[in-house]
């Protein structure tokens, strides 16, 4: 039972330079496990190739040793690092939720996202206010991987440790594989068990 | 009496408007034919209360006719942007959501359709089909879709590579729902404005087409015909049979404008809470 990719080469197209070239990383279900790099080493570009966003071009993305379904609700979910282009404009809230699979109203007060927001259209909440309801989703569609590239990055210090706090239980309670995508050695430390360091 | 906001305001307007476009189209619709057949002794009258629009110089009551006319206009209109507006949300979104020959094939037609004369076109279409409304419409739709179909070809492609979109398929959702539920609903407000735009240019072209003798028979009271003929008499002093058909006719169309605007308050979500 693990996630894995399997030395993995991805570019843009045959013109640009590797962003990622030979590049292997495995997670169990129930690890946490931080991906740690200053910017331009392929951090986002790794998250999106895991959570099958993008294809490799070389490598294989395996998990439990299958390529990911392509079809149905995928078990690897990423919460992207701008939550405002991951929710339709013209879409409330609640409708947000609801493509998860299923709201679970009972869920909400923890991610604090509060019941008059999900009447809203997202351009009414706050970059903060939008991840939290990012994450539920996430959360939400019954994911066994969830992966969080730099989702804490626009909240502040109170959020980002309740945020952190949500995710890190949930996954506890339901034996998910986390990956932390960062550059905050200190958020890396606190929430992960493993780290692995991109720019090494 | 409460202060409204904007929004109230806004809904109120819309309505009323409708009501309004409504009421001049049925209105129009129920002007049965004798009513407007007039007689010699009442030719060319300047407008009074008996006939507040003037009479021609068949004797025919002018306001009458231009209602009549406004409802036939409308048909033409709103059925030939309608049919055109679905040719053009079909063609743009295959192009954009087919394959790469499918896309090319579709921009060489829609260069092709746009670079035969629109009038031309119009004029072979309607004269094939027998100089009916039918013609008519069909010809004023298979040469208006064009443009809007470049806009939501553009449109689609634009929001193909949207962060939701990707997220939506990975939440398992099929390209059939992604495209009801995330893209139509972003081409809809195109979808209105092309539409208004659209529907001047439908009137314009029947009247013009008309006026030529390939579309609609002289007795039909369209707007077109009431202008051209209103054309020859202009010379005369019969002022009011160009000035007030025309005056209602661009009301009309800046009625529908608003009324698009109005609609387009009403379901964008930046002002839909103002």
């Amino acid at each position: 039972m693990a996630l894995e990719a399997r030395n993995v080469y991805f570019r843009y197209n045959k013109k640009s330079p590797w962003i990622l070239e030979d590049c292997s990383l495995k997670i169990e279900r129930g690890e946490r496990l931080a991906v740690l790099a200053p910017s331009g080493y392929g951090k986002t570009t790794l998250a999106m190739l895991l959570s099958g966003y993008l294809a490799p071009v070389r490598g294989e993305i395996l998990l439990d040793g299958k390529p990911l379904p392509k079809k149905g609700v995928c078990p690897v979910q990423l919460i992207y690092q701008h939550p405002e282009k991951a929710v339709d404009p013209r879409w409330r809230m609640k409708r947000v939720l609801e493509e998860s699979g299923g709201l679970k109203e009972d869920m909400l007060p923890a991610f604090g996202i509060e019941r008059a927001w999900l009447e809203r259209f997202p351009r009414e909440l706050s970059g903060g206010e939008l991840q939290r309801f990012c994450a539920a989703r996430a959360l939400m569609s019954g994911a066994d991987y969830l992966i969080c590239d730099e989702i804490s990055t626009m909240l502040d210090a109170v959020t980002q440790a309740q945020i952190w706090s949500v995710i890190s239980e949930e996954a506890e309670r339901r034996n998910m594989g986390l990956i932390a995508v960062t550059h905050n050695r200190h958020l890396a430390e606190r929430v992960a068990e493993r780290i692995v360091d991109l720019s090494e | 009496m409460k202060k409204l906001n904007q929004r109230q305001k806004t809904v109120i307007l819309t309505v009323i408007m409708a009501v309004l476009l409504t009421a001049i189209y049925v209105c129009g619709a129920l002007i049965p034919d004798e009513a407007v057949n007039g007689s010699f002794l009442d030719a060319g009258q300047s407008p009074s209360f008996a006939h507040p629009f003037g009479t021609d110089t068949l004797g025919r009551d002018l306001l009458l006719r231009t209602v009549k006319g406004l409802s036939v206009s409308m048909t033409v209109g709103l059925a030939a942007s309608v049919i055109s507006g679905v040719i053009a949300v079909l063609t743009g979104a295959a192009a954009a959501s087919g394959s790469r020959l499918a896309d090319s094939f579709i921009g060489w037609l829609i260069d092709l359709v746009m670079s035969v004369p629109h009038t031309i076109l119009v004029m072979l279409i309607s004269f094939a089909m027998g100089r009916e409304l039918k013609g008519l419409l069909i010809g004023i739709a298979a040469t208006h879709w064009c443009s809007l179909a470049r806009v939501i070809r553009g449109e689609v492609l634009q929001l193909r590579d949207r962060h939701y979109i990707a997220v939506s398929r990975k939440l398992g959702r099929s390209s059939a729902w992604i495209l009801a539920h995330h893209l139509l609903p972003h081409l809809t407000p195109q979808f209105l404005v092309g539409l208004i735009l659209m529907f001047p240019h439908a009137v314009l072209h029947e009247a013009t087409v008309s006026f030529l003798g390939f579309g609609l028979s002289p007795e039909q009271p369209a707007i077109g015909i009431i202008l051209s003929e209103s054309m020859r008499y202009l010379t005369a002093g019969m002022w009011w049979s160009a000035v007030l058909p025309g005056l209602t006719l661009v009301l009309i169309v800046l009625l529908i404008d608003k009324l698009g605007d109005c609609l387009k308050m009403i379901i964008d979500p930046y002002t839909v809470q103002e």
